[in-house]
């Protein structure tokens, strides 16, 4: 009983540190932002392997098994996408920047 | 052995939390992906040596205690692999909502097997585990079909536009209700596998029947809402299995979620309610009706007319829209604006929170086409500096630049906020054809006089602007 109610004071708390960082994420990476919590709820990938590997009974594998696939798509599938978006991210490349100098 | 897990997965929560803090600025966000990639690592080497798999490890050896892991952890990789590097930026909201599809299926299926091994197998379960597996298998369900219809929606595999049916919020409401009375009584009488299997069910219909309803626009809201299930699933199942590490990442996840389908309404001006619930499909058919009586007459502009405009110009603000993304335009928009700038002229482009399918979607399009992100401003940042610009160039966007939304309080889009398009000097639209916008509505800025239309496909309009200009 007692470790429902320290799971309930770590939820409350990480909501809020959530909750505060996630509310300086400019709107410019919202999408990157939402790969990126994407690839960590794969984090359920901890309960399945578990699930898959302890082999408790044989329904339990074959579920586990499947969850682990699904969650692994989710956890490097995100990392890599957001990857892939942020590289995307640039500043005012030189060239643009030597030609303004250029202009003024 | 179980100090050593905590202390990996302590580790790991830590390395989540600094990643998430890295997001909050373009320049530090791949360093805060590094950081969540190696919590990623932690956790899953903590989860390795967990003792329960040290158990069978013990008995069985290496091959017998991984052979699963390992094999569905790599053909997953490959596939998330695939995937991520092949789909293109402008289908990412279809992407999106898959991965929440397969986020959902898992918490699910956890659920599922934790159920079968200390209920059904075992024969003894508290009503404390049951209550968060309930909840793991609610949420799960919920996201793994809602999800897969958003991607059907999104993909265009079902039709787009909300499909409704007689009393369809009161059965919605009542079958969820029942939903939770059986996750109530299941939590009182853990035995009872026919209530447990049936609540596990009632969720993959409630996400189908949530999610047919609500339309192409409204998109957004839905994405960013079941990432905050799926979230929230992720942390039910470290209640399940007693794992601090699930519980602060799905926090995060939920928190997530939250904040971007607050962002999302608010920038539609509509409530939650409204968009899970609301028939706004209703609204329009009246609304179209009295547009389409003003029979007032648009501005055509040839593609020579266009360039012109566009040449003479020295400040262009672009405003794109879910049809940028429909023509893959956001290369050749880059290819103009490298033009202008080179001609002296200052281009800059005003992203609407809820343009495109899901939140930041311009911004990952016209960043793929090369275009700085210091250029790329928000509603807030640029919407006084339309007055003075010489052209807006509205790239297949059509509710947010509505100026119905600031003086009309007939139009069911009043009070949202809109970009000033109509305030500039002039105003190019391109536009596939005279067709409303998603909230079926007309828009006052085609006809106003300092308005000009290009008809066409907004690729093909802009190459030929492009090759004019050249």
């Amino acid at each position: 009983m007692l470790e429902i109610f320290l799971g309930l004071y770590i939820f409350m708390l990480a909501a809020f540190v959530g909750y505060g960082v996630i509310k300086g994420v400019p709107a410019l990476l919202h999408t990157p932002l939402m790969a990126f919590t994407n690839a960590i709820s794969g984090i359920s990938l901890v309960g399945s392997l578990v699930a898959a590997g302890a082999h408790y009974n044989n329904v339990s594998t074959v579920l586990g098994a499947i969850a682990v696939l699904c969650a692994t798509i989710n956890v490097v599938g995100g990392f890599w996408i957001t990857d892939r978006m942020l590289r995307m991210f640039k500043k005012q490349d030189p060239k643009a920047d030597a030609a303004g100098d250029a202009a003024s | 052995m179980i100090s050593q897990v905590e202390t990996l997965y302590l580790i790991a929560s830590f390395l989540f939390i600094l990643g998430l803090r890295g997001l909050t600025a373009a320049h530090t966000a791949r360093r805060g992906l590094i950081f969540a990639e190696l919590g990623m690592g932690f956790a899953i080497w903590g989860t390795l040596i967990h003792p329960d798999i040290m158990a069978r490890f013990e008995i069985a050896g290496f091959f017998e205690t991984y052979k699963w892991i390992l094999l569905t952890f790599f053909i997953g990789s490959a596939i998330g692999i695939a995937i991520s590097a092949l789909i293109p930026m402008t289908r990412m909201p279809e992407r999106i909502a898959l991965s929440h599809a397969f986020g959902g299926l898992a918490a699910a299926l956890v659920g599922v097997s934790e159920y079968y091994r200390e209920q059904v197998v075992a024969g003894h379960m508290d009503h404390t585990t049951m209550g968060a597996i309930g909840f793991e298998v609610l949420f799960g369900g919920l996201t793994f079909t809602g999800s897969l219809m958003a991607f059907g929606k999104l993909s265009g595999l079902i039709p787009g536009r909300n499909i409704t049916w007689p009393l369809q919020n009161q059965s919605n409401i009542l079958m969820f209700g029942g939903t939770f009375v059986l996750l109530i009584a299941v939590t009182i009488d853990p035995s009872n596998q026919i209530l447990f299997y049936a609540m596990a069910a009632m969720p993959l219909l409630l996400g189908i029947l949530f999610v047919a309803p609500i339309g192409g626009a409204d998109m957004p809201v839905v994405i960013t809402l079941l990432n905050s299930y799926a979230g929230l699933a992720a942390s039910a199942t470290g209640f399940a299995l007693d794992n601090n590490v699930l519980i602060i990442a799905g926090a995060i996840d939920g928190a997530s979620g939250f904040i971007l389908s607050v962002v999302m309404s608010k920038a539609m001006n509509r409530s939650f309610r409204n968009v899970l619930f609301g028939a706004f499909g209703k609204v329009d058919e009246e609304d179209a009706a009295m547009a389409a009586s003003g029979g007032e007459r648009v501005q055509e502009a040839s593609v020579g007319d266009a360039a012109m405009l566009l040449s003479g110009a020295g400040s262009v603000i672009v405003c794109p829209g879910y049809g940028m993304a429909v023509a893959q335009a956001q290369h050749v928009v880059g290819e103009l604006a490298e033009i202008l700038e080179a001609n002296g002229t200052q281009v800059r482009y005003a992203i609407h929170p809820v343009a495109g399918r899901m939140p930041g979607h311009m911004n990952v399009l016209l960043a793929e086409a090369k275009i700085p992100y210091t250029s790329l401003m928000e509603l807030e940042e640029i919407n006084e500096d339309f007055k003075n610009t010489d052209v807006a160039l509205v790239v297949g966007a059509n509710d947010v630049v509505n100026p119905a939304a600031k003086h009309n309080p007939a139009s069911s889009i009043y009070g949202m906020p809109v970009l000033n398009a109509d305030l500039a000097r002039s105003c190019i639209v391109l536009k596939r054809s005279m067709r409303p916008g998603f909230a079926g509505i007309e828009n006052e800025l085609f006809f106003a006089p300092n308005t000009v239309l290009t008809f066409g496909d907004a690729k093909d309009t802009l190459e030929k602007v492009v090759e004019a200009l050249r």
